[in-house]
């Protein structure tokens, strides 16, 4: 099958599709395929017509950075980890355009900065030494700092919107980080209050965040745990106390 | 002082700036992506500490001697010495900054074997290690980043270096990826901006790992050392674009590399080195790999991993697992994984002393950058310890440093002459084209094997390119990117010249022409220059430990 990739182009308020065939095959991820298209020393749309390079972020090209986000085929998925096959229509065209919940740069390219914007006012981090020594504990650590700040959980979750107060699932995961049995005073009191605010108040549950999470963060969880120590008040008996 | 600038986020980068930020020192860290994209999180099997929780009796004075003779005698002594007995509470520090480290029965932080080491000296956190490092050290600077001690600045990237009259790096100038915009700032400057991963193309490791940096760092006057050992990792395999990395912990928690001879399976490591087997250090694996593959006439070897246990897997390579389903569409319990060498690590680059100076004074260098700890073989497991350890070392000698230099403001009239020239071309050239070609004449001489004839080639081959380039311009991209290339190339030509004088084979670099280690006349640090257009290398001696040195 000769692949095609169809892509929303643009920047500000101008958008366009432009569609360009690839050579890429069924077991060649989009990523690849978008690669390739930036290779080429003059690049033609289907129609012929030069076309600039296209804008989208890459990084490690293996699932293990988040950068190249993006809605495949309606879906939002990461690039790299996507087969054309899996993402072309039966005509073997491929619709690639970026997430449409952050502000978008040029073609494929949004701002994310944001969510790590939110990160920071929500106070998430350690005042005191962690304490994973506890086998539980540390699992869900690794899992929750698995956590790709891709913003696929953002892209599909019902109650996020830019520019809005909720920071979503990406936050969570963070936070279930930042409420260690160790903090303590005024910082455990901003972390209840932060988390409240940014996550509690406005999250209905829907957990798609942790169906679409390519490094599975188990959202619902952490959610458990740390509203826990955050909601219910319920402090997490530190290791080898009675 | 001014904000020290920072450029790359990864481990090293960060390492720096918290370490700074803990003495009250602001820090500006300059980075194309969020560090949570930064190749740090691609290292996967652990980081080497002599925490001897295993009662094993291991010693930092055990890991000196495996690092530095795995280094082929090419490693910094002194600056090995504070790395291998700062590691243990390094290690430490990062578990209470909430590495999840894996654990024994009784709490400690357990080990694992790995390459060159018969010590259990590997801290980990599954296969994944360098994601769980960096997501703790991204939390930890993201305290500081709150109090205003470490500002970020995203979707830049380094252009050129600005340095005065006394070779002194007065500050930089940034490129912001969007806009194109040029901006000048003023400080001291750490180069924490990893490999030298995109003259070859694709390798392991990122696409933003373009050696960029570091080549203009090269073109601002500072020296770059033992820049042709490149580290061949044993066991990459072929995915959509790319080589990914089998990690090591793989064979340490008991694979093994066999190839296909006459339809039968021969495990060529453990009968050649029935001690270590498939541990042995990196640039033998590879090298044997290689050979192993050569003789039978087989495009790949394999890794077995029929004999890991089940929990084994779950517990300390889910997520290597998890990959090979994924990406290999193969189950690595019941088949065995596809895996031949690729390129993975420079152990060569900006050359610095035991206190991370360059040759420029007020320019530093940490990390995979750096030159200095790893020699012409780096272990694994070092890795992740020479970016934690020497961006936090470099941050200390800025401190001690700093007050000592009268500040200038950076100036961007030279790069802003140099530019205006580039648009005066009348030819139209191919940057993406160039890029393709420099990566062709890269893996084509500076492979597993190499050969004055091969080597002679890609430097002509280079210079070629060079000149192509130099008389036109592209238009599809910025004239500080297309700068950026023509700088790359002349790095590139510089490890080529590099790799071409080291006439004898010692660690990774295997000179088919030169097989024997030559001690008398090799057994120093290959060091390359910039003067006038031209590569000028000189020879220099291996300081000794603790004596005090200085290479400016």
């Amino acid at each position: 099958m000769v692949y095609q990739l169809k892509i929303l182009r643009g920047t500000g308020n101008v958008r366009f599709w432009q569609t360009f065939d690839s050579p890429c095959t069924c077991a060649d991820s989009v990523a690849r395929a978008l690669e390739e298209l930036n290779e080429r020393t003059v690049l033609r749309d289907s129609a012929g017509q030069e076309a600039e390079p296209i804008a989208w972020e890459c990084a490690c090209l293996e699932k293990k950075c988040g950068a190249c986000a993006m809605v495949i085929g309606g879906t939002p998925r990461l690039a790299c980890a996507t087969r054309l096959c899996e993402a072309a229509d039966k005509g073997g065209c491929i619709t690639l355009e970026p997430l449409k919940k952050f502000r978008r740069i040029r073609d494929l390219q949004v701002d994310r900065g944001e969510m790590f914007t939110a990160l920071q006012e929500m106070e998430l981090w350690l005042e005191n030494d962690a304490e994973l020594v506890e086998e539980e504990r540390r699992a869900l650590h690794y899992r929750a700092a698995s956590c790709l700040m891709c913003g696929l959980c953002l892209e599909v979750c019902p109650n996020f919107s830019p520019g809005r107060t909720f920071a979503g699932a990406a936050a969570a995961a963070a936070a279930y980080r930042a409420f260690e049995p160790s903090a303590a005073g005024a910082h455990r009191e901003t972390l209840r209050t932060q988390y409240r605010k940014r996550f509690f108040n406005d999250c209905a549950k829907s957990l798609a965040c942790q169906d679409i999470c390519p490094a599975q963060v188990p959202v619902e969880q952490l959610l458990v745990k740390t509203n826990a120590a955050a909601i219910w008040r319920r402090r997490e008996k530190k290791h080898g106390a009675r | 002082m001014r904000p020290v600038i920072i450029i790359g986020a990864g481990i090293a980068g960060l390492s720096a700036a918290i370490a700074l930020a803990e003495q009250g020192q602001k820090s500006v860290l300059v980075s194309t992506m969020p560090s949570e994209r930064a190749q740090s999180v691609m290292a996967e099997g652990g980081i080497n500490a002599a925490l001897d929780t295993k009662g094993q009796g291991d010693s930092p004075e055990e890991h000196f001697r495996d690092t530095i003779r795995s280094g082929c005698g090419l490693s910094n002594p002194t600056a090995v010495r504070a790395l291998t007995e700062g590691a243990p509470a390094l290690v430490r520090a990062l578990a209470a900054l909430g590495v999840p480290f894996h654990r024994t029965r009784t709490g400690e932080i357990d080990l694992r074997y790995f390459g060159g080491q018969k010590k259990q000296r590997t801290a980990f956190a599954q296969s994944s290690t360098g994601k769980q490092i960096t997501a703790a050290l991204i939390q930890e600077a993201r305290k500081w980043e709150g109090r205003g001690l470490i500002s970020r600045r995203p979707r830049h990237m380094l252009v050129e270096l600005t340095v005065d009259g006394q070779e002194r790096c007065t500050g930089c100038i940034l490129l912001e990826e969007t806009t194109k915009a040029l901006e000048p700032l003023a400080g001291p400057v750490l180069l924490a901006s990893g490999g030298l991963n995109g003259l070859f193309g694709k390798t392991t490791g990122t696409t933003q790992n373009t050696g960029a940096a570091t080549a203009a760092a090269f073109a601002a006057g500072a020296a770059c050392a033992n820049l042709e050992m490149i580290q061949y990792h044993p066991t990459t395999t072929p995915i959509s674009g790319k080589r990914a990395l089998i990690s090591e912990a793989a064979r340490g928690e008991g694979g093994r590399l066999f190839v296909l001879r006459g339809g039968a399976r021969w495990y060529y490591m453990e009968e050649r080195y029935p001690e270590l087997g498939n541990l042995m250090p990196r640039d033998v694996v590879a090298r044997e790999t290689e050979q192993a593959c050569r003789e039978t006439g087989q495009k790949t070897a394999f890794l077995d991993m029929s004999g890991v246990s089940e929990t084994a897997f779950a517990e300390k390579l889910s997520d290597l697992r998890q990959f090979c389903l994924e990406f290999l569409k193969l189950d690595p319990v019941q088949q065995p994984i596809p895996v031949y060498p690729g390129i993975h690590y420079f152990m060569g680059g900006l050359y610095v002393d035991a206190a991370h100076r360059t040759t420029l004074r007020q320019l530093y260098a940490a990390g995979e950058c750096a030159c200095q700890y790893h020699g012409a073989n780096r272990l694994g497991g070092n890795s992740l310890l020479g970016a934690a350890f020497g961006g936090r070392r470099a941050a200390r000698t800025i401190l001690e440093e700093g007050a000592h230099d009268a500040e200038l403001p950076a100036d961007g009239t030279a790069l802003q002459q140099t530019l205006a020239a580039m648009e005066k071309r009348k030819e139209r050239c191919s940057c993406a084209a160039a890029q393709k070609r420099l990566a062709e004449i890269m893996n084509g001489c500076m492979g597993i094997r190499r050969s004055e004839e091969r080597l002679a080639e890609g430097a002509e081959a280079l210079t070629s390119l060079l000149l192509l380039l130099g008389r036109g311009r592209d238009s599809r991209v910025s004239g500080a990117e297309q700068l950026l290339l023509e700088r790359r190339i002349l790095l590139a030509r510089a490890m080529v010249e590099s790799a071409r004088s080291r006439r004898e084979s010692r660690g990774a670099h295997w000179r088919i022409d030169y097989p024997q280690r030559d001690d008398a006349r090799c057994q120093k640090t290959a060091v390359v220059r910039l003067r006038g257009g031209k590569t000028e290398l000189n020879w220099d001696a291996i300081p000794e430990e603790g004596v005090p040195w200085s290479i400016s």
